[in-house]
């Protein structure tokens, strides 16, 4: 038998499906839920045509829901489920896809198992192949069950195909684009946030073509694969040319890994490690600078993204006036939402509780640190030295609120600055924008706290259920109000709670009590945390 | 002196799992103690719990003279821990590592000692420990330790990534620690280690003591091998203290194997030398004589 360099390949595709076999068809799940129940509440809920029309009349009408949905492309159930969820559905493909291609190729050659493969009778390029298949397989079967799921709820089959292979070819795009991003980076983490940071620059990029409005940077929506599920307008006379942009994107992302990866070593990015100091500093001297310094890069990364995004959102925010006087209805609509400066607000009110989600996923990820230093081993040489499990649980705790605090003061600053720069009063934009900010800390630390408290009392499951209860509040507080999803669900979520600033009434009551919830909650887990084993 | 350890039917079990199953360990302070066990016997387990990150399910232990789980953190500031699978953080270098580990202990090496111990082992700290092979880890780890001022030294199996050369590096190393007058904990597979290194040693097998003891001691409770050359043959059928008894001819006399209980050599020997004997060698059992002995028992254990 002779051995090519993908000699092992379906061995490889095997293991990965036995290590994912859980993750994956949830990630499918997930999204098809999402699509499918979007598609039958809207069924439901908008019956006539002059209800959508007025649905769709107000979504036009409110750049806020322009920047977090997308365009619409149409009055039909089908066009108004593409532009609820079609950019969403394509990003939960697009996280499933770096997650996968990152975590069989980069961190699995992180941890070194990648070198027990290679030891064996396994071709050269096996690995990476065999992610990238497992990856589009993920995508062809979300493909595939959206296509057969979605005419059952009553849409139209080319529409459903259109918005289908829109989603499951941006997850490919994706692939490519994290096969890359695996192959530059020594470490997985900073692969997966190389990725993610394409993913944070292409939404970006949509959001402000999509609500710029009449004379806005439009075209940025065709510049990045997530405006694609748009351009290629399903349900709405589909433009099917369009799905040929993401499968380049995939074919070029997938040519250059290979390249890259014939000519570096195993184990190596493509930038050599440098040698550091032989002494520590003297401000490397206990568990609370060892998180911080293990935590900053990161957060620099995420820092530098608000900053970016939210300059730029803000900045949009001046074009939104211009959006009307098209038509009678929206002008209509428009006085009927409080005029320009209300819908001003609405818009930077919906920018900054998307700063809080996306701290708040910060905040998780900065706490569930402690549970991968716990199970890798590294929580054990400093709790065998001289610092108690409190201090150390507090360390990463602090780190993580501290760096969630920065992220909402940047976004606040950021939004003003961009925004005040081109309206005016930029100093008092700033000084409004940062307390609106500062004013979703709360929420976000109460999303943080619930991760503290299952990291000190179940930590075996502490990964899944922190992640899982972000991607509820996500889910709640982006799709609850539309869907009509009763009162007391919507309540569950903190952000709920959050006034809506600017423009909505300040008190300081669901703040102070949001704040006590999150100390609460995280002084539970670290109190727990005394009291369990480690490791 | 007190004890630095003292721990008596411990258990701990994980689940259905049950990991220590009365398990007895004394360490006496000022000596090197090696903890001898296969696999899984529960070493890791018992240090764990010396070091206070698991919370014991029955049993007395006490360390250094408080309670490892209660005072964790105060008694962390008298010992040092070398783990048996030393991980890193990848990005910082393993200079760096060893400096924060001291600092971690609310201490600070000497820095002509830890020069010392860089230049001895052959590391390179500058280095992050990403790149580091498994050896050069554990050498991070055993530095820090090593540099320290701690009365206590908690070795997991501190050698399983070493090369022959920085082994006997670290034999010196811990021989020096013994006259220093500090208490060595030595868990270990490695019985050649023990050997050479320890006072006494605990041998245990699945999560329970199976003997304890200097090696001196343990030597008495078992037997001597037996090798001789002999001028004709000889009958030792029945003879109360041999065991697996082996002659074959060889040379126009005959060679004899068996092994001996130390109760019964004199009443051999005398046999012996009544036949005639060419050649003999007598020595006491290598301590993996001894291991296998426990190891195969533990098997013929666990096949029940």
């Amino acid at each position: 038998m002779t051995t090519t360099a993908l000699t092992g390949t379906t061995a490889l595709v095997k293991l990965a499906l036995r290590r994912d076999r859980i993750m994956l068809p949830a990630w499918v799940y997930v999204v098809l839920i999402g699509v499918a129940s979007t598609a039958y509440t809207f069924g439901k809920l908008y019956k006539t045509a002059s209800s959508r029309a007025a649905l769709v009349t107000s979504g036009e009408g409110n750049p806020a829901l322009l920047f977090l949905y997308g365009r619409l492309n149409g009055t039909s159930i089908g066009a108004l489920t593409a532009w609820r969820y079609g950019v969403w559905g394509a990003l939960f493909a697009v996280l499933m896809s770096i997650f996968i291609v990152i975590r069989h190729t980069r961190a699995d050659e992180e941890a070194g198992r990648l070198e027990l493969i290679g030891s064996a009778r396994v071709g050269r390029q096996a690995p990476l192949v065999s992610a990238l298949a497992v990856a589009a397989v993920a995508n062809a079967v979300l493909t595939a069950v959206l296509c057969a799921v979605l005419p059952l709820v009553g849409l139209p089959a080319a529409g459903s195909a259109a918005m289908a292979l829109a989603i499951g070819t941006c997850g490919l795009a994706f692939t490519g684009i994290s096969a890359v991003a695996a192959q530059l980076t020594a470490g997985a983490r900073a692969a997966r946030g190389l990725a993610i940071g394409v993913l944070g620059a292409a939404f970006l990029a949509r959001a402000v073509g999509d609500s710029a409005g009449v004379g806005g940077p439009a075209w940025l929506t065709w510049v990045l694969p997530l405006g694609w599920t748009e351009t290629l307008r399903p349900f709405a006379g589909e433009r099917w040319w369009v799905l040929a942009l993401p499968l380049a994107v995939f074919a070029g992302g997938v040519w250059v890994a290979f390249a890259v990866a014939a000519h570096r070593d195993y184990g190596a990015g493509l930038l050599p490690d440098r040698p550091g100091r032989a002494t520590a500093s003297a401000l490397l001297r206990g568990p609370f600078s060892l998180a911080w310094r293990l935590q900053w890069g990161a957060l620099g990364g995420w820092v530098a993204g608000y900053a970016v995004m939210f300059a730029v959102c803000g900045a949009a925010a001046k074009g939104i006036g211009q959006l009307f006087g098209t038509s009678s209805a929206l002008e209509k609509e428009f006085t009927r939402l409080g005029g320009q400066s209300a819908l001003v607000n609405a818009y930077l009110a919906s920018l900054m509780l998307l700063a809080g989600l996306i701290a708040a996923a910060y905040a998780v990820s900065g706490v569930l640190r402690l549970r991968s230093e716990e199970t890798e081993g590294r929580a054990e040489p400093v709790l065998a030295a001289a610092s108690g499990r409190v201090r150390w649980g507090l360390s990463h705790v602090v780190v993580a609120v501290t760096g969630t605090a920065v992220l909402l003061a940047v976004a606040g600053v950021a939004t003003g600055l961009g925004y005040g720069l081109r309206a005016g009063g930029t100093g008092a934009e700033v000084n409004r924008m940062l307390g609106a900010a500062m004013a979703e800390l709360p929420a976000a630390l109460v999303v943080a706290g619930v991760a503290v408290a299952v990291f000190g009392l179940l930590p075996q499951v502490s990964e899944a259920v922190g992640w899982t209860v972000l991607g509820l509040v996500v889910v709640v507080n982006i799709f609850g109000q539309v869907l009509q999803m009763s009162h007391w669900v919507l309540d569950v979520s903190p952000f709920t709670h959050v006034p809506r600033l600017p423009g909505g009434t300040v008190s300081a009551a669901p703040l102070l009590w949001l704040s006590a919830l999150a100390v609460a909650l995280a002084v539970t887990g670290l109190a727990a945390l005394r009291h369990r084993d480690i490791g | 002196m007190a004890n630095a350890i003292e721990a008596s039917g411990l258990r701990k079990s994980f689940g259905q799992v049950t990991a220590l199953d009365g398990l007895d360990l004394t360490v006496r302070a000022g000596e090197v103690h090696a903890f001898l066990g296969p696999n899984g016997a529960g070493k890791t387990t018992t240090i764990r719990i010396l070091l206070g990150l698991l919370r014991k399910d029955g049993g007395d232990v006490s360390l250094l003279g408080g309670d490892p789980w209660r005072d964790a953190t105060t008694l962390h500031g008298r010992l040092a821990y070398v783990p048996g699978d030393v991980t890193l953080w990848p990005a910082l270098t393993g200079g760096e590592i060893i400096d924060l580990l001291a600092r971690l202990r609310g201490g600070q090496h000497d820095p002509k000692r830890r020069q010392e111990l860089i230049e001895l082992f052959d590391l390179d700290p500058s280095k992050k420990a990403r790149a580091y092979s498994k050896g050069n880890r554990q050498k991070v780890a055993l530095i820090a330790a090593l540099a320290s001022d701690a009365d206590l030294l908690l070795l997991d199996e501190p050698t399983a990534g070493l090369d022959p050369l920085m082994e006997a590096t670290f034999r010196d190393c811990v021989n020096a620690e013994r006259h220093g007058g500090r208490t060595v904990l030595l868990s270990s597979h490695i019985l050649a280690e023990a050997e050479a290194l320890a006072d006494r040693v605990t041998i245990i097998r699945a999560g329970r003591t199976v003997e304890t003891g200097t090696l001196a001691d343990m030597r008495h409770l078992t037997r001597t091998t037996v090798d001789a050359e002999l001028n004709g043959p000889i009958a030792l059928d029945g003879l109360p203290g041999v065991h697996d008894a082996v002659t074959n001819r060889s040379d126009g006399g005959v060679r004899l194997r068996c092994e001996v209980d130390n109760a019964a050599l004199n009443e051999i020997l005398s046999r012996l030398s009544a036949v005639g004997v060419r050649t003999l060698t007598c020595r006491p059992p290598t301590l993996e004589e001894l291991f296998l002995r426990h190891y195969s028992e533990r098997t013929v254990a666990t096949v029940r």
